[in-house]
């Protein structure tokens, strides 16, 4: 691979070419028409590059009141993170360390875990109402499955022979879970954490997006309520950042905490 | 007399398939073998022959199919706590760092964390890894890995030491030295060692006694020679002493036949 020095250059080249472009095929009157009849529509159905800028600035500068759905969907997103992982990781033990327990309810994880679970949120919005808890609610069902298969997959694959090993050093039963098996099950958990903490967002945005009284969500379907095209392009640029922001801080995270795994091409060996 | 520190006797292990269980396989069967207190005993056998099976029934790690076991007098029940054991494959916890895992046992033990700690750090220092103790498996070579384990099983001071094939993965210089690393902290504080191996050189250079197992499967102990050479010993050196050469000639005429019937079998079964 090259060195990211010499690639940035270029995938910031790329960015500002597609906004170039953007900025060329949707501005009316800017070049002659030859997709559309009027040169209204492909600003209608696009957007305008710079109005969506200007929307931006005023949520995050002029007008500031973008904050607090921001700060609700990052709450959203913890909650459903947290809460998620947490159970994930209880069901994942239990089930992994009594077999009686995973043969009964095998059947019934399967079907959980393949059913569409998005399509829980309307039921979650007449339980939980139009709060904060439905979004919550949503994203854990996500979440939970990804933490609990990993968790389940982590007790099963620790090595019997370290297994063995903590046996003979005097472990107990509690021991074994507390100093084997969890650490071995957490490093599962965070193997998925990028994935994990994607789809708890996408279940609040979701959630949001299906009914909310505030969240990035609400704003763009209050935006494209009114067929404001910039607004809620504007919305979807926030929500990649955000993205793109909570994945940097999993991956600080990640560092942080598996510094006792080998990575590839380490060469730190005495 | 004092009763042995490990007895054996008659002991045989079946082990039924788990897809099959019409399919049964007798590892071991017929075995009686002490180690007396203070006493180091080596099994040679050819590869496959069932060893480690012994190990782990002595370890408490396994039940026998027949047969009882004595420690110190005591019929073994569940995981022999007088006993350390160390593994043939990897057995360290990656999640732990050197010092954390050689401080392991003593913590399941539930000695003070501080004096674990005293008394883990001195362990590394004793098996030439005093400045190692921050460092996680993965940065370790396989022979520091295999220096932590040796401190790990030592440092619970146990009264019996189970190891298996321990240095096999080593290149022969490093092994050299963990022989003589390993005579020198046994001479010190005299334990009973029941000392696994495929090589013959190994078990006369380190033990008082060498016992041979036949080929598996049903693989039985079908010779035993006492090793008079005079202790403290220089596993590189003792080898060109004639009394060694002689020894080695003696079990090698008798192991030699077993060795080419386990191969023979292994060749049938491929």
């Amino acid at each position: 691979m090259k060195s990211p020095r010499r690639l940035w250059p270029w995938q910031a080249g790329l960015l500002v070419a597609i906004f170039v472009f953007w900025h060329l095929m949707t501005t009316p009157g800017l070049l002659p028409n030859f997709m559309f009849e009027n040169d209204r529509q492909a600003s209608f159905f696009f957007g305008e590059p710079i109005k969506i800028g200007g929307r931006i600035w005023a949520w995050f500068v002029t007008e500031a009141d973008i904050y607090r759905h921001l700060l609700v969907t990052l709450t959203e997103t913890l909650l459903a993170f947290g809460i998620g992982s947490a159970l994930g990781l209880g069901a994942g033990l239990w089930l992994a360390l009594s077999p009686v327990a995973s043969g009964i309810l095998e059947p019934y994880i399967k079907a959980a875990n393949s059913m569409p679970r998005i399509i829980l949120a309307p039921i979650f919005s007449v339980w939980f109402g139009l709060g904060i808890a439905s979004k919550v609610a949503l994203g854990v069902t996500l979440v939970f499955f990804i933490v609990f298969f990993n968790v389940y997959q982590g007790v099963k694959e620790v090595s019997p022979v370290v297994l063995a090993n903590a046996r003979m050093l005097g472990a107990g039963p509690k021991q074994l879970l507390r100093h084997v098996y969890l650490p071995s099950a957490t490093s599962w958990v965070f193997s998925s954490l990028h994935t994990s903490v994607g789809l708890a967002f996408v279940g609040a945005v979701v959630g949001e997006y299906l009914g909310s009284s505030q969240g990035v969500g609400y704003l763009i379907l209050q935006a494209e309520g009114t067929f404001d095209i910039n607004t809620v392009m504007a919305g979807i640029l926030v929500l990649t950042a955000f993205a793109l922001v909570l994945d940097a801080a999993v991956g600080k995270v990640e560092k942080r905490l598996m510094k006792w795994q080998p990575k590839a091409g380490e060469t730190e060996k005495l | 007399m004092s009763a042995p520190a490990l007895a054996l006797a008659d002991v045989a292990c079946t082990f039924i398939s788990k897809d099959d269980p019409g399919q049964r396989y007798t590892a071991v069967r017929d075995v009686t073998l002490t180690v007396g207190a203070g006493e180091f005993v080596s099994v040679v056998g050819p590869t496959g022959c069932g060893k480690s099976t012994l190990l782990n029934v002595a370890a408490g790690l396994l039940q026998p199919s027949t047969g009882s076991v004595q420690v110190f007098g005591q019929p073994l029940t569940g995981i022999n706590t007088r006993a350390g054991y160390m593994f043939q494959a990897e057995s360290l916890m990656p999640w732990r760092t050197a010092l954390a895992n050689v401080m392991a046992g003593l913590e399941f033990r539930s000695v003070a964390t501080a004096d674990a700690r005293a008394q883990a750090e001195e362990w590394l220092r004793r098996v030439g890894l005093g400045g190692f103790g921050d460092r996680y498996p993965h940065q370790l070579s396989g022979g520091m890995r295999k220096r932590t384990s040796l401190a790990q099983t030592l440092a619970l001071d146990p009264d019996i030491i189970l190891m298996d094939e321990p240095f096999s993965a080593l290149d022969i210089q490093t092994r050299q030295l963990m022989e003589n690393e390993v005579l020198e902290l046994w001479a010190r504080k005299k334990k009973a060692v029941l000392f696994i191996t495929h090589d013959l050189d190994e078990a006369i250079a380190m033990s008082d006694r060498v016992v041979i197992m036949s080929a598996g499967p049903a693989a039985r102990l079908i010779g035993e020679f006492n090793i008079d050479i005079a202790r403290p010993r220089d596993v590189a050196e003792v080898k060109m002493t004639p009394r060694f050469v002689e020894l080695h000639a003696a079990i090698w005429a008798q192991l030699r036949e077993e060795v080419l019937k386990g191969y023979a079998q292994q060749l049938k079964v491929a």
